[in-house]
């Protein structure tokens, strides 16, 4: 099935639970298991979260945005926000790497997407904002493929 | 509220029981209230009940690795226990419990810290 699905929320915290579910429901379509839910769920709030806590320092005034679209059994899921951008992209993907030690952040974001999903790119400009794209193969289509 | 939290306190033990989602929005709040009880009510140790939690991010992680931090300042000591499979996968991804000791209850976490239950 082919599908689209945009929204644009506040960049205020209360607003993670209300993307992850968002993006969950729209996926329900697939007919996902209870473990791919919750990898779809973890991944988004962990970059609903970048974008609150890196690309906007916590300003509650600014706009996050998120499409997915469905293509057969794949989801593509981009997270966008139009923030300060991360400097250096390689060092933000280390394992336990934060660049906020101060605000008890783990730096395990960007390992844990790279784990659930089965492709993440970040495309970031100083001063202008960071892209997540993350896709993800749901297991339906291997199956039918073999 | 996505999180609720209940607090128990036998001796010098806090039993943390967490039930629901735990992401950066429920860490300021959880981290602020776990703060209170260590602080107000003299607790060295703490023993961080798992089973309710049905989902949870880095952002948990992160609080989680602050209290074992501070706890560890008061010679104390953080046990977790009854954890389910979903958010397990953080911890192991993140070598969490290289650190941490995990229980499989709450009964052998208070055991393992020399308070009869």
């Amino acid at each position: 099935m082919n599908n689209e699905m945009n929204i644009t929320f506040k960049s205020i915290s209360a607003n993670e639970a209300f993307a992850r579910i968002s993006v969950a429901a729209f996926v329900s379509s697939l007919d996902p298991t209870l473990e791919e839910i919750n990898e779809i769920k973890t991944v988004v709030s962990e970059a609903v979260t970048n974008a609150i806590i890196h690309g906007y320092e916590e300003n509650p005034h600014q706009t996050i945005a998120i499409t997915c679209t469905l293509s057969e059994d794949n989801l593509t899921v981009i997270i966008e926000d139009f923030g300060l951008g991360i400097n250096n992209i390689d060092l933000a993907k280390q394992p336990l790497y934060t660049s906020k030690p101060e605000l008890e952040r783990s730096g395990m974001g960007f390992t844990i997407m790279e784990n659930f999903m089965d492709k993440v790119e970040i495309h970031s400009v100083p001063d202008e904002g960071t892209k997540v794209t993350m896709v993800k193969e749901f297991k339906k289509s291997k199956t039918l493929c073999n | 509220m996505n999180l609720s939290m209940q607090f128990v306190r036998m001796e010098n033990v806090l039993v943390l029981r967490l039930e629901g989602e735990l992401d950066h929005h429920a860490a300021i709040e959880l981290r602020a209230a776990w703060q209170e009880q260590i602080r107000v009510h003299k607790i060295q140790h703490t023993i961080l009940n798992l089973e309710n939690l049905h989902f949870m991010d880095s952002s948990g992680l992160g609080v989680i690795l602050g209290r074992y931090k501070e706890l560890k300042q008061l010679n104390g000591e953080m046990v977790i226990c009854s954890i389910n499979p979903a958010v397990r996968r953080l911890f192991d991804m993140s070598g969490l419990f290289k650190i941490v000791r995990y229980e499989s209850n709450e009964h052998f976490a208070l055991l393992s810290l020399g308070v009869a239950s």
